[in-house]
Order: C-alpha cells, then structure tokens, then sequence
C-alpha cells in the first residue's frame, strides 16, 4: 500500500474521504455500501469501529454505532470487514476508533492484524498527541501512519506538536463540536488549513460538518489536501431503513457529484 | 496539560482533541485559585453558611447496639440539598466564577448533582444546562421539577442506555461545542483529569472533618472508614483524610444491584476490568468486546460503569477494600435505620450502612466505625414504597 503522501502528491485536487461505520446497518449492506463508495469515486476511506460510548459524535454517528453493534458488529469482525474491502480494491483505508476497543483487543496486536488485512492508518478519537506514546510506537511498528486531529481551539505551538506526531495525514476538525451535518461550512476552515499549511508539509484533510459538494469544493479551494464526509452519507443510511438498494443510489449519486464538485478545484 | 492526572497508571485524560484546550484552562486556574485566599476566603464562608459545614459527627447509638459495634455517622445529609454534592458544586461553580465563565453545564443520574449545579446556578447567577438520561428524567420527577425550580434547563438524553453514562457522553458532547463561554462542572470523582482531583479537593472537608471529630468525639481515630461509591467523590472526600493513617481501614460500597451472577448491578470495583471511559483509565464494567455495559441499582446515584481511577488506585494497591452489598439488603437497611435513628438516609448511602449491618456478629464489640451518609433519603420514599410498601 502506497503512503498518503504519495497519494496526496499523485492527485492533482483534494481527496475524496468517505467515512462509514463498520456494520452499519449490518456487515453486508456495509459491505456493500462501501463498495458502492469505492466505485463512485472515493479515494481514501475512513472507517469506525462502533463503540458504545462515541463521545466525539454527534447523533448521527452515534446511531449508526448502535444499529451496527445491534447487527453485532465487533472489533474482530471489523477487521474482518477492512479485509474484504482491500480484496475488493487497493484503496488506503484510515481507521477510527475509541481507545477502550483496542486497549481491550490489545494495542499492538490490534495494530498488527490491521496492518495485516491492508489498513493504513489509525486515528484514536480520544487518544491526543499527549499520549501519543502510548499508541504512536506500536503502530509504526506495526507498520501503519498515524493520524493525530487538530482544531481550531489549539494554540500554535499544540499544532506544531500535532503536526510532529502525525505521519499520515492531519485530520482537521473544522469547527469545535462534534460530528454531524451543518448547513453551512464553519469559517475556521480556511484560516486553520492556511496555518496549518505554514506549519507543516504534512498533508491535511478537512472533516466534521461537511454536507455536501459545495462544503467540499470550498474546503479543497482552501488548499485541504482531503475532504473527509462522514455524517451526511451515514445519514442516507438512518434514512432508508430496510432499502439497501435506495442506500446504494444515494451514497453513489452523492458521492459522484462531490468527486466532479473536487475536480473542478485545481491545484 | 501541566499534571498527567495519574493515580498510578490509572487516570489520565483520555478526551477528543476538542477537549484538551479547556481542560487545560481548568487545570490552570484549578492551580491558580485553590491557594488563592480570596477564593478560599469565599469558598469557606460558601461552605459555613450556605451548605452548613461543618456537618456533625453523630454517635448512632440504637445502630450501634444493633449492630454490636460502635457507628458514628458523618452526617452530609444535613448539607443544603441534602447531600455532599454542594460542597463540590461549591467549589467547581465558585472556580467557574473566577474563570469569568458564564454558563454552567452537568450531568445527572439520580438528580442530586444537577439539583445541587442547579442551587450553585442560582446562587451565582449563571445559565444552567443540566444534561439527564430519559429513564432518569422519568425515575427523578421530583428532582427535575426542583432543577427546573432553582431555573435550571433539563435535557433529556435518549442516546444509548438513557442513563448516567449517556448524559455525560452528552453532556461532552455539548462542551464540545460550547468550550468558550462555558464551564462543564463535572459530578464525581472521575472523568478526565483535572476533574478526579478537583472533586476530591472539594469534597475533602468530609473527610478532614471527620478526623478532627473522631479524635475530639472519640479521643483516637476509628477502626473503619467506609462510604458508598458511584463515581466515589463522597468515598474519596472521607478516605483522602485518612489514606496516610494505615491502621484505619477504608471500606468502599458498591451497588450489588440483583445479586453479582445476574449481571445486574453495578459493582465496577468488585467485578469490573480496567479499561478507558470518558477520559480515565479505570475500572469498567465492560463486555468482551470492550463495550461498556449497561448497569442496574436501585439507586440511581450509583448506577454508573465506570468509577474514579484514584478508587482504582487504591484498590490495586491494597489500600482501601471494595465490596458490595444488594438492592434487597439496602431496602432492608433504609427501613431498619430509618426507625432505629429516625434519619431517612438517601439509598446511595444506605449502601454503606447495609455493609455495616452485614459486619453484625463479625467485628469485636470495641470496633468504632465511621460512614460516610452522603445524603438524605427523602428523594427515595417512592422507591422504597414501590418495593417495601407500607400498607402490606
Ligand atoms: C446521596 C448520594 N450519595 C452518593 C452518590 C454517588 O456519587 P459518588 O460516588 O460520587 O459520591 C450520589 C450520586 O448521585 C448521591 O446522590
């Protein structure tokens, strides 16, 4: 698997990120929907392991972990999941997940057999740089980058440490909250992502409150090197309970028009 | 962060990124102002005259015959609100004051820590959020119709379990959003650092009351210390004044809900596994899987699968015991204390005093216990009546 910075450097616009649950709304529709992603024109995936206690989501998130762990998703399972989607198609894969999940799996072992079924990188939601040697050693060792958030809140020299400990990319929250659709992007984004540039040459994705192609276009016109989306297609899914093939429709349709919507920012 | 926030290797500050600035803002004025002596000038006068400290140290003799041993009760119950919860509403809502912090958010299981950020609302003018599970909000009517009273807003929280663990989830969730105006005056003992430290300063009073009680009441310190605990604030403001005296053993009490082999209850200390939850490394009550299970008690204040990781400290290193006692055995407890001393004492604490009558026959007659009654009982009768009523 190719690093992100290569990725990044080979794509001539921002990258497209969609983020789903794992399971959600059970493993094979999820399989399908990612798939469904894949093909429409995602570039990079951010996927989460559902959690029962997701403090760094908002409701939408927050219900998607529940009809996935109701579907009986697990850890295990998920990295199961990660394994079909690279067999399906070599496309980075950047997990998210709440530190008590693989603390409980164990660290470095969670981290290897990620690696082993083609992960890329990890972000841990609660996890910060301030910690970071408890998990940044194990996953290099094991072979993955890590991601580490920054937001608009931190000082200039917290994004300095951020930036150091990130080897993959820096996901940059856009606004202070959680996840969650907004109808109109926050006015840090450009700021922080011009700050953020200054500091550092690692490459940096926008995500949090990114609804729609619009959102994405000006995030990639602000020189995000990615736009993660996550609630918004999570969203197709709450909206069409037992309609696996509407689910497909929208997240396919909407994915494309957001891939076209980035293509239109040069660099 | 300028402190790790660790008892041991348990603690921490295990938070999204959001969180880490306001944090910090905390943890430094937390530093700045507890040495500040107007700050404790006003806390103290807070304490004396507004909550009523010092609490009395009260010899509860027909308990103690009962019991076969001697038992003096700590009596936070007669705090304003009935119960210890001011004191750390107090202090954190005072701490917010000097921050220049306008509005006030918490969470709430059985009430009494949003009744008691609610009063502190009140007292210092500032708009209140109280974030409360959905099956709470239903199981405490009384409690919100008071919050809402003192002119608190109450937010149900339907996410998850609709409990305890679900409002704080929200409750960060919001704070997330919120950082720059508003102050979240966390509940317990637990959570991410600074606020297992900040809770345990607050509540300390009880405990370094308590010693100057028993050495003036009693001419030596007692044989046993003992308190419920849900998160452990009430549990780690009596120990921290006697953790340095190793003959005085503490004794925390947990919710033993139906019984440890149905699942159901609440006993994180006894049965839990170490794991992270909102912020701390502590103990859980978790599945195999590392989700955080749901809990059942009959006392919502302790309903609760996480616990203060200072309590996980102290029980990893021997220092102070854990166990636990049922829903049955307390009920039992309310009714017999409450006739024996004529103090209805709220069913967290009575936690405590069932582990006591269940020492009866065991502990030699010259045994001097003291508990920690963190609160009263009056916001429990209905409880009490569904299960033990008086017509029957
Ligand atoms: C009277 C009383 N005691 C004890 C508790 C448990 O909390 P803690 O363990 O933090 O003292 C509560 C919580 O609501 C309470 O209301």
């Amino acid at each position: 698997m190719e690093s992100y910075r290569n990725i990044f450097g080979k794509l001539n616009r921002a990258a497209l990120i969609p983020f789903f649950v794992i399971g959600d709304p059970d493993k094979k529709t999820s399989l399908e929907l990612v798939k469904t992603a894949i093909d429409a024109g995602a570039d990079i995936l951010e996927l989460g392991i559902p959690f029962s206690d997701p403090v760094a989501d908002g409701p939408t998130v927050q219900k998607a972990d529940i009809r996935a762990l109701h579907a009986g998703m697990t850890p295990k399972k998920a990295l199961d999941f990660v394994g079909k989607i690279t067999a399906y198609k070599s496309i980075p894969i950047g997990l998210l997940v709440y530190y008590n999940l693989i603390n409980h799996y164990g660290v470095e072992k969670f981290f290897m057999d990620f690696k082993a079924v083609g992960g890329t990188s990890v972000l841990v939601a609660d996890v910060s740089i301030d910690n970071a040697d408890e998990i940044a050693p194990l996953a290099q060792k094991a072979g993955l980058e890590t991601v580490f958030m920054a937001t608009p809140n931190a000082s200039q020299e917290r994004l300095k440490r951020i930036a150091d400990k990130t080897t993959g990319f820096i996901y940059t929250v856009s606004l202070l909250g959680t996840t969650g659709e907004r109808s109109s992007l926050s006015a840090a984004v450009k700021p922080l992502v011009a700050k953020l540039k200054k500091l550092t040459d690692k490459p940096v994705c926008v995500g949090f409150g990114i609804s729609s192609a619009e959102h994405a276009a000006a995030v990639a016109s602000a020189e995000a090197d990615g736009v993660i989306i996550g609630s918004r297609i999570v969203k197709f899914i709450e909206d069409n309970p037992g309609r696996p093939d509407v689910m497909k429709q929208q997240i396919a349709d909407f994915i494309r028009s957001v891939r076209q919507a980035l293509e239109q920012v040069h660099r | 962060m300028k402190h790790n926030g660790r008892f041991g290797d348990f603690g921490g500050f295990y938070v999204p990124e959001v969180l880490i600035p306001a944090l910090e803002e905390i943890e430094q004025a937390f530093d700045r102002f507890r040495d500040d002596a107007q700050f404790k000038a006003e806390l103290n006068e807070l304490y004396a005259n507004y909550a009523g400290r010092p609490s009395p140290l009260y010899f509860a003799k027909r308990f103690s015959e009962y019991a076969g041993f001697k038992v003096y009760i700590k009596r936070e119950d007669l705090l304003h609100g009935g119960a210890h919860k001011i004191n750390n509403t107090l202090g954190q809502g005072l701490l917010a004051k000097y921050m220049g912090k306008k509005k006030l958010i918490a969470e709430t299981g059985a009430g009494q820590h949003g009744l008691a950020t609610a009063t502190v609302g009140a007292l210092f003018g500032m708009e209140t959020k109280i974030f409360m599970g959905s099956i709470d909000v239903e199981r405490q009517s009384l409690n919100v119709h008071k919050m809402k009273l003192l002119g608190a807003e109450v937010i149900p929280v339907s996410g998850g379990t609709c409990t305890l663990k679900d409002a704080i989830n929200d409750a960060l969730r919001y704070w997330t959003a919120h950082v720059d105006d508003t102050f979240y005056l966390f509940g317990t003992a637990g959570g991410p650092h600074p606020y297992p430290t900040i809770v345990k300063y607050f509540q300390s009073p009880i405990g370094v009351e308590a010693r100057q009680q028993c050495l003036k009441q009693i001419g030596r310190l007692p044989d046993i210390v003992t308190a419920c605990v849900g998160g452990g604030s009430n549990a780690i403001g009596i120990f921290s004044a006697f953790i340095a005296d190793k003959d005085v053993k503490l004794v925390g009490v947990e919710g033993g809900g139906k019984g440890i082999p149905t699942g159901q209850h609440c006993a994180t200390l006894c049965v839990g596994t170490v794991g992270i939850l909102h912020g701390a490394r502590t103990y859980l009550l978790q599945d195999e899987n590392g989700q955080v299970h749901e809990t059942e008690c009959i006392s919502a204040g302790l309903d609760y699968p996480g616990v203060g990781p200072e309590h996980s400290y102290l029980k990893d290193i021997g220092r102070a015991h854990y166990v636990n006692v049922t829903d049955e055995a307390v009920l039992d407890t309310f009714l017999l204390f409450s006739r024996l001393e004529g103090i209805l004492p709220a069913l967290e604490s009575t936690h405590a005093l069932a582990w006591v009558v269940s020492q009866k026959g065991k502990l030699p007659a010259d045994t001097t216990v003291v508990v920690n009654l963190s609160g009263r009982g009056d916001k429990d009768i209905g409880i009490v009546e569904q299960h033990r009523p008086l017509n029957k």
